[in-house]
């Protein structure tokens, strides 16, 4: 990455922005934190987050990362929801595209990194991509300890007996574990982590997966990573191990029994309809059949 | 069927179409200038300075034009704008006691060497609506007094200082500056400069809450204005190139002095304590809430025990800012469908549980 | 093991101008319990919390033998080996429970708190410990999911007692177990509590201004006056036999029953 300040006049609506809008030293910060994230898995390095054009809460986090790694020679996908085209992603995509004039995607194969809020892609993903977090909270104990000095020290120690004690009171008054989303991992065996609000269906996609994952909140200023090829296994109790939500319907659109899938409400009596919610998976899948169909 | 990418996009231009709509309004209604904004709403182009932590007349102006008054919505357009100016240095501290005052009043003492002088104030007007401001073209007679005071204004604060009855400022630092937190993370706990960058920026109404709970039994510290001083104050800057002193700017600010409740104990005898709000502007109301808050949060230095929310650190700091504050309420109008379709699974799956075994239990019980 | 448990040497805390306790030095040895007696503001308290490694004493040292790493400063530790002793080794009764508790969630929860901190993992197996020893302290297993907000305050104490007593710790402070508590739920605490003492083999430092809590628990008591310990020795002599006269007065306005 060459050092000079990039000043070109990418559109005339932004003016001189420098390249990917934030200032070279910025993003040399950022990067630091990036690297001291990578080198301690699940650790929230803290970093001195900017505000950004957008407000915090739609992604900053996610912004600044993707902001500080991308180049020239990146193709960029956007997802929110699991969808390229739900008014989030279309925002921060026209963002990346006016400010870095980086070529943009909906393929996940295609893509060298993929911002997301919310999902994983369904796709398998590949060594040499990046998935960059968008993180509302990023500390897994905020909810049990309001106190950032006491779940730093819990961090520090290796205390996370609270944590544990919520799963088995759960449990205890539900039958079963009921954390749906946002469900809390240990990386590296080491560090408990949020792995953002993503459903606990793409938990095990963390897991030894061959991408770089990054993780970025902006608000809370922090940036936490997950290297390549890392465990990462989600909290559960021996007799009670973790699960995935299972659908008994299959997509509409192209019958896929394995992916996440949306619950659209299609008319006034309630009626239902299941959908993927990874657009560009469902899509490829559709495509697919397509042409076997007309192989036939 | 296919979902075209497009939808979003269409939808998301439409909209800022809209905005912009509303934002004009009639067309037939003259345009509002920077201008008119700066002089005529003066106060709100403070409180955007302060809170967006720029001081540029103009830029507030627009940024509040932008945003149709809503100040929040105005000061998050300055502080995105703050983040891409480039950054040449810390200027020199001001010095507040050089300060050309247009008004300066101090509560603890009925008259002081420089006198009350009582300035442009809301304080002494009778809240009625001025229906006459609703016709254009009223021209207020001029002021008969002048509005600086040339004089010299020294500060309540050292006059009791000097007795030893109000504890020292406390030391100027070694010449470095403080940390920045708009540069580098708030960490827990928060030294005061920190805590003082933070208020200063925080949200007035917050703040306000805050300062008014103390009042209340909330941590009360007995709170006296030692002084409020509002006028222009020379900003210097020392250029590398130069090597000395030169003054860049001449700014509006408003200080509080506020003298609370005294500590000491056996062997320290008792002094006041001091809370210190400062503010871009005119705004007294901000400036006096931050100088609450400020001894509020000095329970630690104090020796005092946190009893109350306006004392306690994370609480405040963490939440002032309105910016994040407005972020991340807003938020939720964001989608949440794939987050709410896993509990809608978990809840379902809950409830057929339940039934099932209410089911079991009437079978168990019929069997008998 | 070859010396005592916890000893005491010199322990001295300040708070300002005020001293709270003054070179405070004794020795407890397994399977002892040392009574701490005195008036409110007689420094029992802060004794007991600079015991503890809860208060940095200004003067003085606390040596603890642990189970499997000699005997350390428990000053000197690193915060992570005190907070993990006062996990495992150690227990500490607060007056109120309130403050020995998690409020928010079941009994169960609070009991196997420590089993799963130090790596616990099987819901059963900690389900049932958590019910054994709701037994052991005399409380209804049907109420295992019950939170303590819905326990009476000699309930919530027991949960507290079980709750540090899971871990088999081998020493337990207390601070005023049975005060504020009903005459007659104290009495029944006071007989659970020498029990469990005497069957689980524990060593003790408890701190009460109440000399029939101290008659029926502790081997040992140290009398505490204005932070000075005044006198000492085994708890029926300090008793029935006082030699300082503020002792001697202390013993005197006990009420006789």
């Amino acid at each position: 990455m060459p050092d000079q300040t990039y000043n070109d006049d990418v559109n005339s609506e932004t003016g001189a922005y420098n390249y990917a809008y934030l200032d070279e030293q910025t993003k040399r910060m950022i990067r630091r934190a990036i690297l001291k994230a990578v080198a301690v898995p699940g650790y929230q390095v803290p970093f001195g987050g900017r505000e950004m054009p957008l407000p915090y809460g739609w992604g900053t986090g996610g912004i600044q990362v993707t902001a500080a790694i991308i180049g020239r020679d990146d193709t960029l996908k956007v997802i929110d929801q699991g969808a390229d085209d739900t008014t989030n992603a279309v925002s921060i995509r026209r963002f990346f595209a006016k400010v870095a004039d980086v070529a943009t995607t909906t393929r996940t194969e295609e893509a060298t990194v993929i911002q997301t809020r919310h999902r994983v892609p369904e796709t398998p993903l590949k060594d040499g991509q990046i998935l960059v977090f968008q993180v509302p909270i990023p500390e897994p104990l905020r909810m049990l300890e309001p106190r950032e000095t006491e779940t730093r020290t819990l961090h520090a120690l290796s205390e996370y007996g609270v944590m544990q004690v919520s799963l088995y009171e759960s449990i205890a008054r539900f039958g079963r574990i009921s954390k749906a989303y946002n469900y809390p991992v240990l990386v590296n065996g080491r560090y408990m982590m949020s792995p953002s609000p993503i459903p606990k269906f793409d938990n095990p996609k963390l897991d030894r997966n061959p991408a770089l994952q990054l993780y970025g909140a902006g608000r809370e200023k922090r940036i936490y990573a997950v290297p390549p090829y890392t465990p990462v296994k989600s909290l559960d109790f021996d007799d009670h191990p973790f699960e995935i939500e299972k659908w008994e319907q299959a997509c509409a659109y192209c019958g896929s029994k394995h992916s996440f899938l949306d619950e659209m409400i299609v008319d006034d009596d309630g009626q239902r309809l299941f959908v993927c919610s990874d657009t560009d998976y469902c899509q490829e899948r559709q495509e697919t059949q397509r042409q076997s169909e007309q192989k036939k | 069927m296919y979902v075209a990418v497009k939808g979003g996009e269409t939808a998301i231009a439409h909209s800022l179409e809209l905005v912009a709509d509303k934002r004009r309004g009639d067309r037939a209604i003259a345009e509002l200038t920077l201008e008119q904004i700066d002089q005529q709403m003066g106060l709100a182009v403070d409180r955007v300075m302060t809170e967006g932590s720029c001081h540029d007349r103009s830029l507030a102006a627009l940024a509040i034009k932008q945003a149709r008054g809503d100040l929040v919505e105005a000061i998050f357009l300055l502080r995105a704008y703050r983040t891409t100016l480039p950054r040449f240095g810390d200027s020199v501290p001001l010095d507040t006691s050089r300060m050309l005052a247009e008004r300066r009043i101090s509560s603890t003492f009925k008259d002081v060497p420089g006198g009350q002088v009582l300035g442009p104030t809301y304080d002494y007007t009778h809240r009625l609506l001025d229906f006459t401001l609703a016709a254009n073209g009223e021209r207020p007679a001029a002021p008969t007094a002048p509005a600086d005071t040339t004089g010299d204004l020294p500060r309540v604060g050292d006059i009791l200082e000097r007795e030893g009855m109000l504890e020292p400022p406390p030391p100027a630092s070694s010449g470095a500056p403080a940390q920045d937190i708009t540069r580098t993370p708030l960490t827990f706990p928060a030294s005061r400069p920190v805590r003082l960058q933070n208020l200063a920026r925080g949200d007035e109404g917050f703040l306000l809450a805050l300062a008014y709970s103390t009042q209340r039994g909330y941590g009360n510290n007995h709170p006296f204005v030692g002084e409020i001083r509002f006028g222009s104050v020379p900003v210097s800057f020392v250029p590398e190139e130069l090597g000395f002193e030169i003054e860049i700017a001449e700014i509006d600010v408003t200080e509080c002095d506020m003298v609370n409740q005294f500590a000491g104990n056996s062997e320290t005898p008792p002094q006041f304590t001091r809370g210190y709000g400062l503010a871009f502007g005119h705004a007294e109301r901000k400036a006096m809430a931050m100088a609450l808050c400020d001894r509020a949060l000095r329970v630690e230095e104090l020796s005092e025990s946190v009893t109350s929310p306006a004392q306690d650190e994370e609480f405040v700091l963490a939440h002032s800012d309105s910016v994040e504050a407005s972020g991340f309420v807003q938020h939720l109008k964001l989608p949440h469908y794939v987050d709410f379709q896993s509990e809608l699974v978990v809840v379902r799956t809950l409830r057929a549980e339940v039934e099932k075994r209410k089911r079991q239990e009437a079978l168990d019980r019929a069997a008998e | 093991m070859s010396g005592p448990l916890l000893s005491a040497k010199g322990v001295t805390k300040r708070f300002g101008g005020r001293i709270a306790c003054q070179g405070v030095s004794f020795e407890l040895w397994p399977g002892e319990v040392l009574g701490v007696v005195g008036e409110s503001g007689s420094g029992k308290t802060t004794l007991l919390n600079c015991l503890a490694g809860r208060l940095m004493p200004d003067e003085g040292i606390v040596s603890y033998e642990t189970k499997s790493m000699g005997t350390v400063d428990v000053h000197r530790l690193s915060e992570a080996r005190r907070r993990l002793l006062a996990r495992t080794e150690w227990g500490f009764v607060n007056q109120d429970a309130r403050e020995g508790l998690r409020m928010g969630v079941s009994a169960g929860a609070n009991i196997g708190e420590r089993l799963m901190a130090i790596g616990a993992r099987h819901y059963g197996n900690i389900r049932e410990v958590a019910s054994d020893w709701m037994e052991r302290v005399e409380l209804d297993i049907e109420r295992l999911d019950d939170r303590p907000t819905a326990y009476s305050g000699g309930m919530r104490q027991r949960l507290q007692i079980a709750r540090n007593l899971v871990s088999e710790p081998r020493l337990v402070f207390m601070d005023e177990p049975t005060g504020g508590l009903d005459v007659s739920v104290q009495a029944r605490l006071l007989d659970l509590l020498r029990g469990l003492v005497d069957r689980f083999h524990l060593s003790a430092v408890l701190v009460t201004h109440d000399l029939g809590v101290a008659r029926l628990l502790t081997h040992r008591l140290m009398v505490m006056q204005g932070g000075r310990v005044v006198e000492e020795g085994l708890t029926d002599q300090v008793l029935d036999d006082p030699q300082d006269a503020y002792t001697q007065m202390l013993v005197a306005s006990i009420l006789p029953v």
